[in-house]
């Protein structure tokens, strides 16, 4: 099917955040309110929020973690914005991302012309077998989970049928977890903001204060080799390959084209968006990398008129450390079977030929699930406006892209991002 | 096989009995596990029930050190963790399972390709258990 060309532009004019981690204290309205005012404060001519039609709100599932559904109207009118429609959108762990399409959408069609997309998860009150058990949600219940799958095991699994096809080695897994908790050292926002070295020398040190034997660990390589400091998850997949259970909310405002210039001296222009859908894993023709995502991809290429080496920096689902090695294949910056030679060969990292996931990623800025699309989107903004700080992607990026996956693969939603100034 | 409708229980209905079931599509003979009533690759409704032979080869797998709750309750743990994962049936279709027998004290060594056949493992409460699917290596 041939993309269809948008009726009309759509701009980012605002975007922001909560910090990710683990807050015993907030709920999702504190989350979503620290979000919605970080998002205001980010833009260049201020909000009147009387000029917000709608709002679209990605979350995973506040009834199984907070006992509360209906979420929607309860942010819209705790930030002041009823009667405005406010829904929420659920996808899995993609339906932060999912939630800035239908955003996207509904601007593009002209139905309405100013639209606040939030997305929230506040996963931490739960004991952590509950919140295992509310993210297996995201499987198929019936066929997937009787079986003995977790959600780590699902990608556990694609890495053994990955590393049997390509002789990757789990030294390439490593890698990305030691960039993306290097690039989340530099977010104020990470649930983890430490590097690897930083989370070894820590516990020795703490060793050493308590008189217990230290841990000779000499480099980030052999912490992570050492099951005693990096235990087995799911095999391949140890500790620090799993991103983390996290509280957190993002919020960015999209406008039609023709009014970014009213809200905005620096827009970010939604260029290009891409969905797909998929059965479980075992019924895909391809355990080594993600259909979904190479059809998302494809469709936003399309729609911008990009292709993957446009793309200057990319934010992508790693969920788990085998993910964004597949998703760098999937979103073609990589041929398959190279992405775990350009993790290793340092091409993802914030100076390489394909920087992915300045922010820390999932990894290490943390996995509010329903958050995490729309965080992506942040992180892009930041970058694109040379906002970024310390972590600022290096020449000015002008294209980028977010890459978000529900469950292992049975949605992903791509965006492309352009600075036009 | 008449007792068993194509609706996704009968799914584990057959397996109380040791039984692998799936479709088949009489219209283009697409088959597919578990059993369904419209053909996921011609659109056709016209699905006919089928017993799997209950051989296949490891495809993809994972060893669990840190299981769900029921696996838990199952005796499985951090020091007794479990294989899981999926299988490639002779007749094409895969499936998920827990895989019995192998060494899981070197997961690396476990080869992709091992011939499997299939079996069931009971699992859940005293007096309340079920048979889930297994795969024997």
């Amino acid at each position: 099917m041939t993309q269809k060309k948008l009726l009309r532009g759509v701009a980012m004019v605002g975007a922001g955040m909560s910090k990710f981690g683990a807050f015993p204290d907030k709920s999702s309205r504190d989350l979503f309110v620290e979000a919605y005012q970080d998002m205001k404060a980010s833009m260049d001519k201020g909000l009147d929020p009387r000029e917000i039609q709608a709002f679209y709100m990605g979350n995973f599932s506040s009834d199984q973690f907070e006992g509360q559904a209906h979420m929607a109207p309860i942010l819209a009118s705790w930030v002041g914005l009823a009667p405005i429609p406010a829904l929420r959108v659920e996808d899995a762990c993609a339906s932060g991302g999912v939630a800035l399409r239908q955003a996207f959408m509904a601007i593009a069609a002209g139905i309405y012309d100013v639209v606040l997309v939030g997305g929230v998860e506040k996963m931490t009150d739960l004991p952590i077998n509950e919140v295992t058990k509310a993210l297996a949600s995201a499987a198929d219940t019936q066929f997937e989970i009787p079986a003995g799958f977790t959600f780590p095991g699902f990608y556990a699994t694609m890495a053994t049928a990955y590393m049997h096809q390509y002789n990757a080695t789990l030294t390439a897994f490593n890698q990305v977890s030691i960039k993306n908790h290097e690039n989340g050292s530099l977010n104020e926002k990470a649930h983890f903001g430490t590097s690897i070295k930083d989370v070894y020398e820590g516990k020795k040190s703490k060793a050493a204060a308590q008189g217990k034997p230290v841990p000779t660990w000499q480099s980030e390589k052999e912490f992570l080799a050492d099951p005693r400091g990096n235990p087995w998850i799911a095999w391949p997949m140890s500790l620090f390959d799993c991103s983390p259970v996290s509280d957190g909310a993002a919020a960015v405002l999209l406008v039609s084209e023709e009014l970014a210039s009213k809200y905005s001296d620096h827009p970010v222009f939604i260029i290009g968006s891409g969905q797909a859908s998929d059965g479980a894993l075992a019924e895909r023709d391809s355990l080594t990398h993600v259909p979904s995502a190479v059809t998302a991809a494809r469709q936003a290429y399309e729609m911008a008129g990009v292709g993957p080496n446009d793309i200057d920096l990319a934010e992508v689902h790693d969920c788990f450390t085998i993910a964004e090695i597949m998703a760098s294949e999937d979103l073609g910056f990589f041929q398959h079977g190279e992405g775990w030679k350009a993790a290793l060969d340092g091409k993802t990292a914030r100076n390489g030929e394909h920087p992915i996931n300045s922010s820390g990623g999932l990894k290490s800025k943390g996995h509010p699930v329903g958050a995490s699309g729309t965080a992506q989107a942040v992180e892009i903004w930041k970058q694109l406006r040379g906002t970024a700080g310390a972590r600022q992607v290096p020449n000015e990026p002008k294209i980028g892209l977010t890459h978000n996956v529900g469950g292992s693969g049975q949605t992903t939603v791509v965006h492309i991002f352009e600075s036009r100034s | 096989m008449a007792d068993l409708s194509l609706t996704s229980k009968s799914f584990f209905t057959a397996l109380e009995d040791g039984r692998l079931i799936g479709s088949r599509c009489k219209k283009c003979g697409y088959t597919v596990a578990p059993q369904r009533l419209i053909c996921p690759k011609c659109h056709a409704d016209q699905m006919e029930l089928i017993e799997f032979s209950g051989r296949g080869k490891l495809a993809a797998y994972t060893v669990i050190y840190v299981p769900p709750t029921e696996m838990q309750q199952a005796g499985y743990d951090g020091k007794n963790p479990y294989c899981v994962g999926i299988v490639t049936l002779d007749e094409g279709p895969r499936v998920n399972t827990q895989i019995l027998g192998l060494d899981l004290t070197h997961p690396e060594q476990i080869q992709i390709g091992t011939p499997l056949s299939m079996t069931t493992i009971a699992r859940g409460p005293e007096g309340a258990q079920k048979k889930y699917l297994a795969f024997q290596a």
